[in-house]
């Protein structure tokens, strides 16, 4: 590889105070939803009122993690929409194998 | 790298070839694509451990009462309640909860150097990028520990029933790998070497990637490029790791 004796000089730019704050916001609300999933754990008997809790909180966490960390709500619309669509496979997905799992459940024949 | 969002002259088609309809360049775009394909291989892990979970019965009593047993799936809380060091004492999902911490901030220090990337700031994203894999490194090494505590077991052997050649034997059960499990049924053992499997070897190749940005950067390669896109396409991925665990922790170890 050719060695350039003459590195062109590029411009340094100071560092963006305001968005480096904010992503040390993004980490803290991250941070503090973790530590109240945590806290959850302990204090609620195990039910369906706490699933649908923790479901909820990753939601949240998984929206600022690719809304803001990975930049996606900053994105063109049509991508931002690319991304977004296709995650209802996943949901429905979900929905049909937890059904499924539930009816195998009273069938029960795991257990003879 | 700085893409300006689609603008075309007036009356002509955004879709006619000669602007960027997504705002972003070839690469970015496939990596946000090849994301969300590796988004359906992770569900797929996930929902069919939710299917085969529901489809156990699980356990009914208080928690105080639970024991290991093949007839309902486990409490992942009293799985997953010890800590290096503390040998005997119980502390529930203490250990992953450092490990997901650990990745949540990695998250941030990979987001910084990116933003040191925007403003060509050499100095900072090679700093960046050095707290990034050590993160990465120290969650590695804690799934490690993680897994060894797994397969190795409890102090106290699990007795259970098991029906060979037409009679009922007691056995008992020291540890898990995929042929006996010492928690409970032998599918959660399997899921979990599979699914926080799956995950650490994304780990580990973010690592490694975040290791080749790290070296080219030392070296000056995106100084002479003139853009530090490339820190921004292995942030993607890396965030990624960071968010499929952040589901793993939820629906494995929390629910």
């Amino acid at each position: 590889m050719a060695h350039h004796s003459e590195e062109q000089e590029i411009a340094v730019l100071p560092p963006d105070k305001e968005k480096i704050k904010k992503l040390w916001t993004v980490a803290g609300i991250l941070g503090a939803l973790t530590a109240v999933e945590f806290l959850i754990a302990f204090t609620m008997h195990h039910g369906a009122a706490k699933t649908t809790i923790f479901v909820i909180m990753t939601i949240i966490k998984a929206g600022y993690i690719v809304g803001e960390f990975m930049h996606l709500k900053y994105e063109v619309k049509v991508l931002f929409w690319s991304i977004m669509v296709p995650i209802a496979f996943i949901a429905w997905m979900l929905v049909a194998f937890l059904y499924e799992g539930f009816q195998l459940s009273d069938i029960n024949f795991i257990n003879f | 790298m700085a893409h300006a969002t689609a603008t075309t002259a007036p009356g002509q088609d955004v879709w006619n070839g000669g602007a960027s309809p997504m705002g972003a360049s070839y690469g970015k775009l496939m990596m946000w694509f090849f994301l969300l394909s590796d988004a359906f291989t992770f569900s797929g892990l996930l929902v069919t451990y939710g299917f085969v979970r529901s489809a156990h019965p699980s356990f009914t009593g208080l928690a105080d009462a639970f024991t290991f047993s093949h007839a309902y799936w486990p409490i992942p809380e009293k799985v997953f309640e010890a800590v290096p060091f503390f040998h005997g004492f119980s502390a529930p999902l203490v250990f992953v909860g450092i490990m997901t911490f650990i990745l949540i901030m990695s998250s941030v220090t990979m987001v910084l150097a990116v933003e040191a990337g925007h403003r060509m700031d050499r100095k900072a994203v090679e700093k960046w990028m050095l707290w990034t894999i050590l993160g990465g490194i120290t969650f590695l090494s804690c799934q490690a520990w993680e897994w060894t505590h797994f397969i190795v077991g409890t102090d106290t052997p699990t007795a259970f029933k098991d029906f060979v050649n037409g009679a009922w034997v007691t056995k008992t059960v020291t540890g898990a790998n995929l042929h006996v499990n010492q928690y409970g049924p032998q599918d959660f053992a399997d899921f979990f070497f599979f699914i926080t499997g799956f995950h650490g070897f994304h780990v580990f190749s973010g690592v490694l990637l975040n290791f080749l940005i790290y070296y080219n950067t030392v070296t000056g390669v995106y100084q002479r490029r003139g853009h530090y896109e490339m820190v921004e396409k292995v942030g993607l991925y890396w965030h990624f790791v960071d968010l499929v665990w952040v589901f793993v922790f939820t629906f494995f170890y929390l629910v």
